[in-house]
């Protein structure tokens, strides 16, 4: 008996380690297949703009600014939503109602990226092109509704990642809301809080898991590729508007990676790749911290 | 017996019919292509993970000598038409310059001078250009600044010749399909798109100034014209850009399509397969060619093939 707990323990240990390896090679592979583009380019890859394949000049900070750009302002869209959606589903919602509910929102979770982008082209693009066509002159002179409206953009981008994130962050949120303790909640009616201050009681004692919910979605919004590409305009330019045509990190690999054909070209590009590892890796590191200071695993 | 090549997205619909009409008639050679970029079709021929490589854009000085004796053979013919969203504008005429400055974002509206000269009597508005590029990197780019940069020595020393350009203007579209749906709902937008992509899904496209001054609207047969004015001046190697043909007919934004492959093949079996492949192709495989939108190669450039693929080292 003890000699096959033994050897499930260590079979279990391998895949589990195997799994650790897998990302580690995935980081040594990048760092080592960007080295050309490391040394030639140096800190300036973080810090030019200019993306010249003729010249063979390299610099990363459009799509670094428009990956930034384009995730904080999802999550500045979908995090109210989905808020509001967990704590409906676990603090409001008539129980008749929570399942097919869940099964919504997590559908929107299973729909291929692809199809987002379509939809995005098809029928998003054309309503944000009238929109922005139907903007006032006075706001158009502000920086962040400057530029012709082409109706793809940074605008279009934000808004289908938006909906991209609700799922994710809105199940994590739900199941961090209900690790809060029952007790929570009745000391609140206890001490004659409304339905209101209770659910913003639970939602205080939560706040750590809620801010991991939030930053998942976070991650997956800048890791997004195919729904990007379709929709932001792939001009990389370091702008504040929300009309202008932009850039992200995972577009700009997706785009030019199969025609790469100068070793140069293909190690900057691969170095966007380690860029966009290490920030991802980081930012979910951190919102698991967050999530499972909570609700240990 | 099975072969490996990859490459080229654009030719791979009339490949993939070849590769199975050539199998009917060779059950024991079957062609696996796998249409994964002219650049990584390039590398793969040069490490030799592939015994063919198929791509778009001649391979330039660098990239020949990591592929020593590496040959190119031309296999059909494309080209890339301007398409345009203009109200009430069904007809449209451009020179090579004012593409090129259309690109370069000089010419900013539709009713400027340099375009209402060369279309008399279409109303042109006087509203935005909105440019469309592909964001991806494509051999269609590639034939596009190819030809701009010939005719503009500005649009040359800017923006330069590439799968991938620095656009000093517009907005990116993914493939064909994401530049003609950004220009077919952008009203006022400008894109270029394969010939083949805008004949299937009856995209309306401008007709463009070539050499010798006529406005051709492009048709396979006005890129077989192009090529076989070309054909006189075509290096021994076949690396040639047919962009702004001289001759009567010509359509200007035209390329060939290559296959590559080494003069003295590893695998002599495979090697002579795959001659045995191409000289069928050049020839009964051309008919299967204007159905998928391809234009046929003309027959001097055939013969002049013919004969170079005589030189690979088979046995």
């Amino acid at each position: 008996m003890r000699s096959t707990d033994l050897r499930f323990r260590i079979g279990i240990g391998v895949f589990a380690a195997a799994l650790l390896l897998i990302v580690v090679a995935i980081g040594i592979t990048l760092a080592n297949d960007s080295s050309l583009s490391l040394q030639r380019f140096g800190f300036r890859f973080w810090r030019t703009s200019n993306w010249d394949p003729v010249a063979g000049e390299f610099g990363a900070l459009p799509f670094i600014w428009g990956t930034f750009y384009s995730s904080v302002l999802a999550l500045a869209i979908a995090t109210p939503v989905a808020l509001g959606i967990a704590v409906f589903i676990s603090e409001l919602c008539p129980q008749a109602l929570r399942a097919p509910l869940m099964f919504l929102t997590e559908l929107l979770a299973a729909i291929p990226s692809i199809v987002y982008g379509l939809w995005g082209i098809f029928v998003l693009v054309p309503a944000v092109r009238a929109i922005e066509a139907s903007m006032p002159e006075g706001l158009r002179a502000l920086p962040l509704f400057s530029g012709p409206p082409f109706g793809v953009g940074m605008l279009a981008a934000a808004l289908i990642l938006a909906v991209m994130v609700v799922p994710f962050t809105s199940a994590v949120a739900r199941e961090v809301l209900k690790t809060v303790p029952m007790t929570q909640r009745e000391a609140a009616f206890a001490l004659g809080a409304t339905r209101f201050e209770a659910i913003r009681a639970a939602m205080f004692y939560a706040r750590t898991g809620i801010i991991g919910a939030v930053m998942l979605g976070f991650g997956r919004a800048l890791g997004e590729t195919m729904a990007v590409t379709m929709v932001i305009g792939n001009n990389p330019q370091v702008s504040l508007s929300l009309f202008a045509p932009q850039y992200t990190m995972a577009a700009v690999i997706a785009n030019e990676f199969t025609e790469a054909a100068n070793a140069l070209y293909l190690s900057a590009l691969i170095e966007i790749g380690l860029v966009l590892f290490v920030i991802t890796l980081l930012v979910n590191v951190l919102s698991r911290g967050l999530i499972w200071s909570m609700a240990p695993p | 017996m099975t072969i490996n090549g990859a490459g080229a997205t654009f030719p791979y619909p009339i490949y993939s019919k070849w590769f199975s009409e050539y199998n009917k008639l060779h059950p024991d050679v079957r062609i696996n292509y796998q249409s994964i970029g002219s650049g990584g079709g390039i590398q793969q021929v040069t490490n030799r993970t592939v015994f063919f490589g198929a791509t778009d854009g001649p391979m330039n000085e660098d990239q020949l000598k990591g592929a020593p004796g590496i040959m190119h053979f031309p296999t059909v013919l494309g080209a890339v038409v301007p398409v345009y969203n203009v109200a009430g504008v069904s007809e449209l005429k451009f020179t090579g310059q004012a593409l090129a400055d259309i690109y370069l974002g000089k010419i900013k509206k539709w009713n400027d001078p340099a375009l209402t000269k060369l279309n008399p009597g279409v109303k042109l508005p006087a509203t935005d250009i909105s440019v469309v590029h592909r964001s991806d990197g494509s051999g269609t780019t590639y034939i596009f600044v190819d030809y701009l940069s010939k005719i503009s020595p500005q649009f040359k020393s800017d923006v330069g010749v590439s799968t991938s350009v620095k656009w000093p203007a517009g907005v990116g579209g993914k493939g064909n399909e994401g530049v003609s749906g950004l220009v077919t709902q952008t009203p006022g937008s400008i894109g270029y798109v394969e010939l083949i992509y805008a004949l299937q899904n009856k995209i309306p496209f401008g007709s463009v100034q070539n050499a010798a001054g006529e406005f051709v609207k492009a048709s396979t047969d006005a890129v077989t014209k192009a090529a076989a004015a070309a054909a006189a001046t075509i290096p021994e190697d076949f690396r040639v850009s047919i962009t702004n043909a001289q001759g009567a007919g010509a359509y200007p934004i035209s390329s060939f399509t290559w296959i590559l492959l080494y003069q003295d093949p590893m695998d002599k079996r495979a090697g002579n397969a795959m001659v045995d492949f191409l000289k069928w192709a050049l020839t009964d495989g051309q008919k299967y060619a204007p159905d998928l939108g391809y234009a046929p190669l003309p027959a001097n450039v055939i013969m002049l093939e013919q004969a170079a693929l005589d030189r690979i080292k088979v046995s």
